[in-house]
């Protein structure tokens, strides 16, 4: 008996149009061999967490370039506690400045992803983190 | 030097074998180009600038007449601030603008939209009145700057408010130039502020050729862009073969309207990227001149020369960037201004060094702006037309990347065209599946790219930025003045202008006149966006992309 498929939302929230890394993501984790939902752009952050609880992902992954990361996901982390997924891996990647990444992880997001992360990095962090 | 008796032997060494280059449009790059290239890769256009097709540059004289255009992507907060930033680059020797909308505006919501949230002013302005665009360009000669808008999805209702502004101010808009991005076709495939299914979105573009081509005739309403694509992840030559064919689409759209091609395709213009390979870059610069002259004056039978020019803005070069070290950047748009510059753009704009990080501050807005001046007052870009012309390498590789263009089109046909192969997400897929590969390259380091995967830093020394901040402040006054023009305006005329324009959407006719008369009365944006959403529907994303064979 293999191993269960571990399975990853990759989101993106908000209004923001850059969606190069969160595809190259989605396609480094396919490879990998994860289980991947795509949500596509313009994703309201009350989809977002309908689709992780739906989607019963162990990693729920948001892409954010705008600079809307902070209010978004705030937003979201309360949404995904009011659903109980607190023991899912939140992470988000994109054009987060330093100052920022400790503000997102007091948040819940233990990986925080900026730009220029290696895809491979991001596949171990979950294989770590998701038991 | 010596003349040590094993001088002899050492140069005698067979040498290693030297290093295939094959540059990223697909073309092997030989060590040495000779007339003997050139003839091979089917000879030298001989014609002169000026003289269809093109290849050496639109106009006779090309920067020895007129330099490039140089317009700063430009926009932030609201209509005040950007207002006062549009004016300090104009002080300091800017000629055009180049206008950035925050995406609640670019994706057709009201600054009070719960989509909004967090997105009011960030990325550019927040407009959602003809007001908030009076305040923008108060005090701006508007003759005398041409301005460009960089809206899409809500382009037409954005041209109009344009359009209205300018009116009201005394300006003939039948002598109005400027233009609009309005390229909703390369937003499904890069960029994404789509907001309506792909068929009415195109049936919009071809209302704003169809308006503009009998209103304001000066006024250039389409953009075509290869440049976001190219961002996405797609080839120099693929970069431009996808924006033909985006081209040819509203061509044909407006064709069938009754409109003559030389009506309009004169106005059509385009914007492509400046990063990568500074020959390949030249060489597709010159070849895409070369084929839309063709495909315009010998394809679509257009009689007048300007029908088929390849007008264009060639700037960007973001993916180019990067965020580590980033005073490198500073160097890389240099090199990009000059890639533009030897193209022959008519409008140039780089992004800022610090653009990687944030908003770019005031200082480097003015640094990229001067990369451009130099060009044209120190390095002698300007003293003579295509210097590189004639040139065997650049003369071959420009017969190459047409052949590479021919062959980026015909895949899109083989696709069924533009229209179904971005409804279907083929492209999408396409263009996807190169970003990925792009990025392993960049990570395994066969795309060699300097401060990432070759001479990183190894002390932990913090990058220099200054990050542009975000005042949450800004987004409330927005809301708050918004809220107080919906109490004050006539709300009769609003309503009555509105459905006036589901009326026109529902028809099929053409919107423009609706929605100039619901600009006029201060229809918001998100309210006309929702009257032609109404209508129209809103796009769904496919989002299965990789399970799509490309």
């Amino acid at each position: 008996m293999t191993e269960r498929r571990i399975k990853v939302l990759v989101a993106k929230p908000g209004l923001d149009g850059h969606d190069v890394g969160a595809k190259v993501v989605v396609q480094a984790l396919l490879e990998a061999g994860f289980d991947v939902v795509y949500t596509g752009l313009r994703q309201t952050p009350e989809a977002i967490a309908t689709a992780a609880a739906e989607s019963k992902a162990d990693v729920i992954g948001l892409s954010i370039l705008s600079g809307a990361h902070v209010p978004l996901c705030r937003r979201i982390r309360d949404l995904l506690q009011e659903k109980g997924l607190y023991d899912k891996l939140w992470v988000v990647g994109g054009n987060i400045p330093e100052d920022d990444r400790m503000v997102l992880r007091q948040l819940g997001f233990r990986g925080v992803f900026p730009t220029g992360t290696r895809t491979d990095a991001i596949v171990s962090f979950i294989r770590e983190y998701v038991k | 030097m010596t003349d040590k008796p094993n001088e002899q032997s050492k140069l005698a060494r067979p040498a290693t074998p030297i290093r295939r280059v094959v540059n990223e449009s697909g073309i092997e790059i030989k060590p040495l180009y000779t007339a003997e290239d050139v003839i091979a890769t089917g000879g030298v256009d001989e014609s002169r600038a000026g003289e269809a097709p093109f290849t050496r540059g639109i106009h006779p004289l090309m920067y020895r007449q007129r330099p490039f255009t140089m317009r700063q992507y430009t926009g932030f907060a609201n209509a005040a601030d950007t207002n006062k930033r549009f004016k300090y680059l104009i002080a300091n020797g800017q000629t055009g603008l180049n206008v950035a909308f925050d995406l609640a505006t670019q994706c057709g919501y009201d600054s009070d939209a719960p989509e909004a949230l967090g997105e009011v002013g960030r990325v550019g302005m927040a407009i959602d009145t003809l007001r908030d665009l009076e305040i923008a360009f108060d005090g701006i000669d508007l003759d005398a700057i041409t301005v460009s808008l960089t809206i899409n999805g809500a382009a037409a209702i954005l041209i109009a408010m344009y359009l209205a502004m300018a009116e009201k101010r005394g300006y003939d808009i039948s002598k109005l130039r400027g233009t609009a991005q309005n390229d909703i076709l390369k937003e499904f495939i890069g960029r994404g502020t789509w907001v309506f299914p792909v068929d009415p979105s195109v049936k919009l573009v071809a209302d704003t050729i169809e308006y503009c081509a009998k209103v304001a005739p000066k006024y250039s309403p389409v953009s075509v862009c290869g440049y976001h694509i190219r961002e996405s992840g797609a080839t120099p030559a693929e970069e431009m073969g996808y924006a033909f064919a985006i081209a040819k689409a509203y061509t044909d759209a407006a064709l069938a309207r009754g409109l003559d091609i030389d009506e309009f395709a004169g106005r059509l213009s385009f914007n492509f990227n400046i990063f990568g390979n500074l020959f390949e870059q030249v060489a597709k610069f010159r070849a895409g001149r070369r084929l839309w002259a063709k495909i315009i004056l010998d394809g679509y039978g257009a009689q007048k020369p300007e029908s088929g020019w390849l007008r264009m803005i060639a700037g960007g070069g973001g993916f180019g960037l990067t965020i580590e070290q980033p005073e490198n950047n500073i160097m890389r748009g240099a090199y990009y201004a000059l890639i533009a510059a030897l193209g022959g753009a008519q409008t140039m704009a780089l992004c800022c060094y610090d653009e990687a990080y944030t908003i770019p501050t005031p200082k480097a807005q003015r640094l990229s702006l001067r990369t451009m001046q130099l060009l044209i007052e120190e390095i002698g870009l300007s003293d003579t037309v295509d210097p590189l012309g004639g040139s065997y390498y650049v003369e071959s590789l420009t017969n190459q990347l047409e052949q590479k263009i021919v062959e980026a089109m015909n895949w899109v046909d083989a696709k069924g065209g533009i229209v179904k192969a971005v409804s279907d997400g083929v492209i999408q897929a396409k263009v996807s599946e190169y970003a990925f590969a792009r990025q392993k390259a960049l990570e395994n380091g066969t795309l060699r790219k300097v401060g990432v995967n070759c001479y990183t830093d190894t002390d932990e020394e913090k990058p220099q930025v200054d990050l542009h901040g975000y005042d949450e402040m800004g987004a409330i006054t927005q809301i708050e003045a918004l809220r107080k023009m919906r109490a004050t305006r006539n709300n009769d005329e609003v309503t009555r202008t509105l459905t006036a324009v589901r009326v026109e959407a529902s028809t099929g006719r053409n919107v423009m006149p609706a929605l100039m008369q619901a600009v006029k009365a201060y229809a918001t944006v998100g309210e006309m966006t929702n009257a032609l959403g109404d209508i129209y529907g809103r796009f769904q994303e496919p989002t299965d992309l990789w399970r799509k064979v490309a």
